[in-house]
């Protein structure tokens, strides 16, 4: 039996690898090949997709990007010992592209078939979890704080002092939340995690439960990822037939119990409160803080809210201890970043580096520059709330501090990158849209500041009272930072302002008058 | 898929069989949607009764969040990418050749109620932009005349 992997991520999915495994399946009984077909997770060099590997003496051999119509030839190529055809691509290992990177928390995806529970277990999963079963609930803490690791969907909290306040909170029922709402645009980091490795998320999740007292897990899963909630939930069922879910875990008489919950398209659910709102039931309406969810969330009681690569970073911290991932990265961001690479770039994919490398590095060394082949003008960093650098800025190193000194964010690591047709009034005037369009509405800055600033743009672009308008501009900017209850109203003004100080000419304003 | 002919009796048992859950009413609406592609509001005395709500309370639920609907869609919904990434790849003329193939606007039904137009704000494919999605499909790098096969082929499915 030779191992044949086409992936079943939905990127890959998107561009014809059903097709491209029918065919293979057909070719195989065609000419009486035994092969065994498995769905892996995406590699993540989804230039490449879909990207076929067959498993050979010397390790597993790519091929790619695939098309229906070029199974035939790899046949007939000998694809099945590994031999060379016009899209052969090597020892997958071996690809620049993922050789020079440190997957960590990606350790397995693109490895295994990501519902085998098996395939999990021979890959080093659940070694996090026992170690974790053998631990007192404070020593799990103590190893996830000595990790350095920090909040991985953009606000950068320190975990251990969130899941420190949860243990430390007394009450009957404890929850762990996973904010699997990954709604920012150039983020796909979740979802790869999600179809391509989500044991690791169940193990994370499970580890959070042993750590802080909880008993109970949900996963709120955007609906706009169809592929990613029957992964889910086809892992989490091998999970509770293996014994790694239920009242009784792994004979420990300890239990953690989990449930994927899907949400309905509001971007605004991705914040923690509102997401909590979401599950219980309501609109998603932002929450005033105080009270913190790890004191009064779920249902009122003490709750961990953490990003899925935060909670599928938790099972390697445990494995291999807080030090062995504190080692990685730079100054206070510790450990590694998933960072997605999309939009305007050649080869686009999940880079997981360790923080430090500098923007340039992973544009041109990873993306290959623009795919269009003129100037990269301008990327934003950290999803739509996530200010645009220009070429100026690109030797920053992903780093929280580095970013936040240049008045930008690193988010969730998504990277969008726009070459020099794109127009950036018309960007900050999207940034304004896309507020107005996700509202909760619950404050005003927020509700009516996003469509007064749209107007405004609007006239701008038109160029009319050019001067007056602009630093009208200004001030709805400083209101919404400042008076706004989330980040979605409070980090708009990021994309429209950034837009506004490095690209004046794209506003009709003339550089010179730049510092004004 | 939208089915304008369903009766009370399925609604109480999806409504039944889930509202004892913790924080039911998404779970509840997602079920009916899955069955019907819509909410109809007169589901909404129903629900409102079963979980002990206002029916107020259930309507501002529906209508808070984009994905939930309370009008039949077509046949197929086709959701386009509008955000960042799928700009930066070319959705603009994508959305406006999709419009002006399906002579429709966001929001809207074809005539012939084979499809419905929506934004979405991200699809997760920001790697292979600009995407869409039709139905619980993804498509990846959809130029305007891949769009018009994916078309084609979506209306050759029986």
């Amino acid at each position: 039996m030779i191992k044949v992997y086409v992936p079943r991520d939905s990127s890959a999915l998107g561009l014809g690898a059903e097709k491209v495994a029918a065919a293979i399946q057909a070719e195989a009984g065609r000419r009486g090949a035994r092969i065994e077909l498995i769905r892996n997770g995406s590699r993540g060099l989804y230039w490449l997709e879909p990207m076929v590997e067959v498993a050979t003496a010397a390790g597993r051999v790519a091929y790619g990007p695939v098309r229906p119509g070029d199974v035939a030839s790899l046949f007939e190529a000998g694809f099945l010992e590994g031999k060379t055809h016009a899209l052969a691509l090597g020892p997958t290992g071996e690809i620049p592209y993922l050789k020079n990177q440190e997957r960590l928390t990606f350790a397995r995806v693109g490895i295994t078939d990501p519902v085998s529970l098996e395939d999990y277990v021979a890959h080093d999963g659940y070694r996090g979890l026992r170690r974790a079963l053998s631990l007192e609930p404070s020593a799990i803490v103590d190893e996830v704080t000595e990790s350095g690791l920090r909040g991985r969907g953009g606000a950068a909290f320190p975990t251990g002092i969130k899941w420190r306040t949860v243990l430390n909170t007394p009450a009957d029922q404890k929850y762990i939340v996973c904010n699997a709402d990954e709604g920012d645009s150039g983020t796909f980091s979740d979802r790869m995690i999600m179809e391509g490795d989500p044991l690791v998320l169940v193990e994370g999740m499970t580890i959070a439960g042993l750590a802080v007292g909880a008993t109970r897990g949900y996963i709120y899963l955007r609906c706009e990822y169809p592929h990613a909630h029957v992964t889910l939930n086809e892992a989490i069922a091998a999970a509770y037939a293996g014994g790694y879910l239920g009242d009784d875990l792994l004979g420990t008489g300890k239990a953690f119990h989990l449930e994927v919950r899907l949400g309905a398209g509001a971007y605004v659910c991705g914040e923690e409160t509102s997401l909590l709102e979401s599950l219980e039931g309501k609109r998603g309406l932002v929450r005033f803080k105080p009270p913190l969810p790890a004191i009064q969330g779920l249902f009122g009681q003490p709750t961990v809210i953490n990003n899925v690569i935060s909670l599928a970073s938790a099972p390697i911290i445990l494995d291999k201890g807080g030090s062995y991932y504190r080692d990685f990265g730079m100054g206070r961001s510790r450990g590694t970043l998933p960072i997605q690479l999309a939009g305007n770039l050649k080869q686009p994919g999940l880079v997981e580096k360790a923080f430090g490398v500098t923007l340039r590095e992973i544009l041109y060394d990873y993306g290959g520059g623009s795919a269009s082949g003129r100037p990269i003008k301008a990327v934003q960093v950290g999803g739509p709330l996530g200010a645009y650098l220009p070429e100026s800025q690109f030797d920053t190193p992903l780093d929280y501090e580095a970013f936040a000194a240049l008045w930008a964010v690193l988010g969730h690591g998504g990277i969008v990158a726009f070459d020099d047709t794109v127009d950036m009034a018309k960007m900050a005037r999207y940034g304004m849209e896309f507020c107005a369009v996700e509202s909760c509405g619950k404050c005003t800055p927020c509700r009516i500041g996003s469509t007064r600033g749209m107007e405004v743009i609007d006239k701008i672009r038109l160029g009319e009272d050019l001067e007056r308008n602009i630093a009208l501009l200004r001030d709805l900017g400083e209101t919404m930072l400042a008076g706004s209850l989330c980040a979605l109203g409070g980090m708009t003004p990021y994309p429209v302002l950034s837009a506004l100080n490095h690209f004046p000419e794209d506003f009709g304003v003339a550089a010179s008058e730049k510092a004004a | 898929m939208a089915n304008n002919q369903w009766k009370l009796e399925e609604i109480s048992s999806i409504v039944a069989g889930l509202k004892d859950k913790p924080g039911a009413l998404l779970p509840i609406l997602h079920g009916i949607q899955d069955h019907l592609g819509y909410v109809p509001p007169e589901t909404v005395p129903l629900i409102a009764r079963e979980l002990n709500l206002s029916r107020a309370e259930v309507h501002g639920v529906i209508s808070f969040y984009h994905y939930f609907r309370e009008t039949p869609p077509g046949k197929e919904t086709i959701h386009i990418c509008r955000a960042e990434s799928c700009q930066a790849m070319g959705s603009d003329e994508l959305e406006a050749h999709a419009k002006q193939r399906l002579g429709i606007d966001y929001h809207e039904n074809t005539a012939d109620g084979e499809f419905s137009l929506e934004p979405v704000y991200c699809l997760g494919n920001c790697a292979c932009s600009p995407s869409i999605m039709v139905g619980t499909e993804v498509y990846g790098r959809v130029t305007p005349e891949r769009f018009d096969e994916i078309i084609a082929e979506t209306q050759a499915k029986p």
